[in-house]
């Protein structure tokens, strides 16, 4: 009874391809031993897909395959798929891989009667004995309604084989070329049915882009949307970039902007690792340097950064970010700093997000920088191009890493708005503009939002020297902001004033000193002529005094000599001293 | 195009080589017998003594579809002389048989 009722709830056994993104959308892979249809027009990469899917099987998942073409040789295609580094004369002689070319020829067949394709059944089924085949991938198959001219036998053995095929217990893939109004040209649709894949490569706006979609896959879950597909050195990668959801974990750890009075600006510790940093300004107001600085900074501090140019060449940014002293080479050369430079025009937007994806998941960078995402919307419509950097904000989030992008806000426009729409999905977003005054234009920097921190409401001026970036306050006095020249004009009056007020109580200061000095010399002068007064008063009395006895002591002798009996009336002082005597 | 004149010219007159022919087959099915006898009828009837007839099951020898492209059964190959034909079926409709061989002109 469990094991029923397990066997009841037990999803579709998977197949899975190893293709990069391919069995995220199918969730698992190809339908097990089932055959799946893989129908688009020329050139979609249908034989490509299917190399891979056996080639990625026996190499990752120890599944050996079976690959029969009806459309190139073998030679043709060991040598085709070469270039892309799969070891199929390898795999051949490892007997781990079986590739046979199935020709037919339309002109060389007479048909006299009654017959099947028996033949085919069975080397197919040598060829999946020989390697023990659990995959097998028949490329274009439709071939044979061009070399066999009974159509009715033909769909009847073709019925006959995908019923085999799920007999044998292969996991087939099937290509179809894409047919007007059907998805393959012969209705192939028909035989196949249990998984769809369609794959497609459109042109527009002169830029070719690959997609790929899962039109139905019987009993399993699959993404439906169009996904983008990147076909490069490596095979194909489908991208289910849309897939993210808003479920990325968040980091509280800081990382420093590489200008120090702009972690000041963020909260004293600058952008949170992980978040998305917009820079937008008009044409020349140093937001390449300021990308720069800070993917400098970061690889100074020992990580990886990846910076996407899609203006300037990677030595053209070196080379004008060694004039402001941030020298990057030194980084490149270490492999820390990885330049992804492209022009926007050279492939679509999904083929843009498709190589970023790829290069961010094979660097795992720190940092990421694109300059300027405004340059995408050369290449689609604005809501796509906000779609893309969406998709691409969310992938280096998922992936923890701190993302700067920098727009260009076109004159005229206003500033506190991005071109690509985009500002709401910043974390943080500074802006850089130009203030025009007195015939010069300076740079201002301001913090115009900053998620989750406590930042700073000051405007700064921003200056671009070769001594790097410098961040000043600006003059905010009497009520005016002032900036460059006039902000050194005013600076320069504020000393003047200041000096000259300086000088002046100096002045009043010494003028007091002096003041008291005068008046300390008069009254020593004044002193003095009070002790000589004094001294002058004491000698008059003691000349009095001498006088009084003298004459006293005259008055005696006269008496004496008159003969005076009555002695004369003593004076107090006279007396006195006469006492004391 | 320019087979029709070799073909005209191999048809009735015996040819100085030798007609290699091969049927392949998968399995002693119905089909394959018929296919076998009609082979056999119309070589008597139209070259006999000059044709050697190989007859090979493929589900003996499944490794020898791949020399000569065989995807249906039966098919009969005319290894010599060249170039090489393919008649695929019964060889019940012996008309188509003959033109399929060149022996005999196409309309």
């Amino acid at each position: 009874m469990p094991r029923l009722k397990r066997k009841a709830n037990s999803p579709l056994s998977k197949c899975p391809t190893g293709i990069q993104g391919l069995d995220e959308i199918t969730e698992g892979g190809l339908p097990r031993g089932r055959p799946t249809l893989v129908c688009g027009g020329a050139g979609s990469g249908k034989t490509l897909l299917g190399m891979e899917f056996l080639v990625r099987g026996i190499t990752q998942y120890h599944e050996p395959g079976v690959f029969l073409s009806f459309e190139e040789t073998a030679e043709e295609l060991a040598t085709n798929v070469a270039s892309l580094g799969f070891p199929v004369q390898d795999l051949i002689q490892q007997e781990r891989l079986a590739l046979d070319f199935v020709r037919v020829e339309r002109s060389e067949i007479a048909e006299t009667g009654e017959y099947d394709l028996e033949g085919l059944f069975v080397r197919l089924g040598a060829a999946i004995d020989t390697v023990k085949a659990k995959r097998v991938v028949l490329d274009t198959i439709e071939a044979l309604f061009a070399g066999l001219p009974n159509e009715a036998i033909l769909r009847a053995e073709l019925r006959r084989l995908f019923r085999w095929l799920k007999q044998k217990q292969v996991t087939a893939l099937i290509t179809g070329e894409r047919g007007d109004g059907h998805l393959t040209r012969h209705g192939l649709e028909e035989y196949v049915s249990d998984c769809v894949i369609v794959l497609d490569h459109r042109v527009i706006n002169q830029i070719a882009t690959r997609r790929l979609r899962i039109v139905k896959y019987r009993g399993s879950r699959h993404g439906t949307n169009e996904y983008p597909t990147l076909i490069d050195e490596s095979g194909l990668s489908v991208l289910p970039i849309s897939s993210l959801g808003l479920t990325y974990p968040v980091s509280t750890d800081r990382i420093a902007t590489g200008i120090p009075r702009l972690d000041a600006m963020l909260g004293g510790k600058g952008y949170y690792k992980g978040s998305s940093i917009l820079i937008s300004g008009t044409a020349g107001t140093g937001k390449t340097s300021l990308a720069a600085i800070f993917v400098e900074s970061v690889c100074r501090q020992g990580g990886t950064a990846l910076y996407c140019a899609f203006e300037e060449s990677p030595e053209q940014v070196c080379r004008n970010m060694r004039s402001i002293g941030i020298d990057l080479d030194p980084w490149r050369k270490k492999g820390r700093l990885h330049f992804h430079a492209v022009r926007p025009t050279v492939y679509g937007l999904e083929m843009h997000l498709a190589t970023l994806h790829k290069q961010i998941q094979n660097l795992h960078p720190l940092a990421l920088v694109m300059d300027p995402v405004t340059n995408l919307l050369s290449v689609g419509a604005p809501d796509e191009a906000q779609a893309m950097l969406m998709r691409v904000i969310d992938f280096a989030k998922s992936q923890g890493i701190t993302a700067v992008f920098t727009s260009l806000t076109s004159g005229g426009d206003a500033l506190e708005q991005s071109e690509v729409g985009i500002s709401s999905l910043m974390d943080t977003w500074l802006l850089v503009r130009v203030l025009e005054t007195n015939g010069e234009r300076n740079r201002l920097l301001y913090v115009l939002k900053s998620r989750g921190m406590a930042h700073s409401n000051q405007m700064r001026e921003f200056q671009l020297s070769d001594q790097g970036i410098q961040l000043q306050d600006v003059y905010l006095g009497a009520g005016t902001v002032l900036t460059g020249s006039a902000r050194l004009v005013q600076e320069a009056q504020d000393r003047a004033t200041f000096l000259a007020e300086q000088q002046a109580a100096q002045q009043r200061a010494q003028a007091l000193r002096d003041e008291q000095a005068t008046l300390e010399s008069q009254t020593t002068a004044l002193r003095a002529r009070i002790e000589h007064i004094q001294a002058e008063r004491q000698a008059v009395q003691a000349q009095e005094e001498a006088r009084a006895e003298a004459a006293c002591a005259d008055q005696g002798a006269l008496a004496t000599a008159r003969w005076a009996d009555a002695p004369t009336a003593p004076h107090p002082r006279r007396a006195r001293k006469g006492d004391g005597r | 195009m320019t087979r029709r004149d070799g073909g005209q010219q191999a048809a009735p007159k015996a040819s100085p080589s030798t007609w290699n022919l091969r049927l392949y087959i998968a399995g002693l099915t119905p089909r394959a017998v018929a296919a076998f006898e009609n082979l056999k009828q119309i070589c008597e009837a139209h070259l006999a003594g000059q044709y050697h007839i190989e007859v090979i099951d493929l589900l003996k020898t499944p490794q020898l579809a791949k020399g000569d492209q065989i995807i249906a059964v039966p098919t009969l190959v005319r290894k010599l002389p060249e170039p090489v034909r393919k008649i695929i079926g019964d060889l019940s409709n012996t008309e188509k048989v003959l033109v399929g061989l060149d022996l005999r002109p196409r309309t």
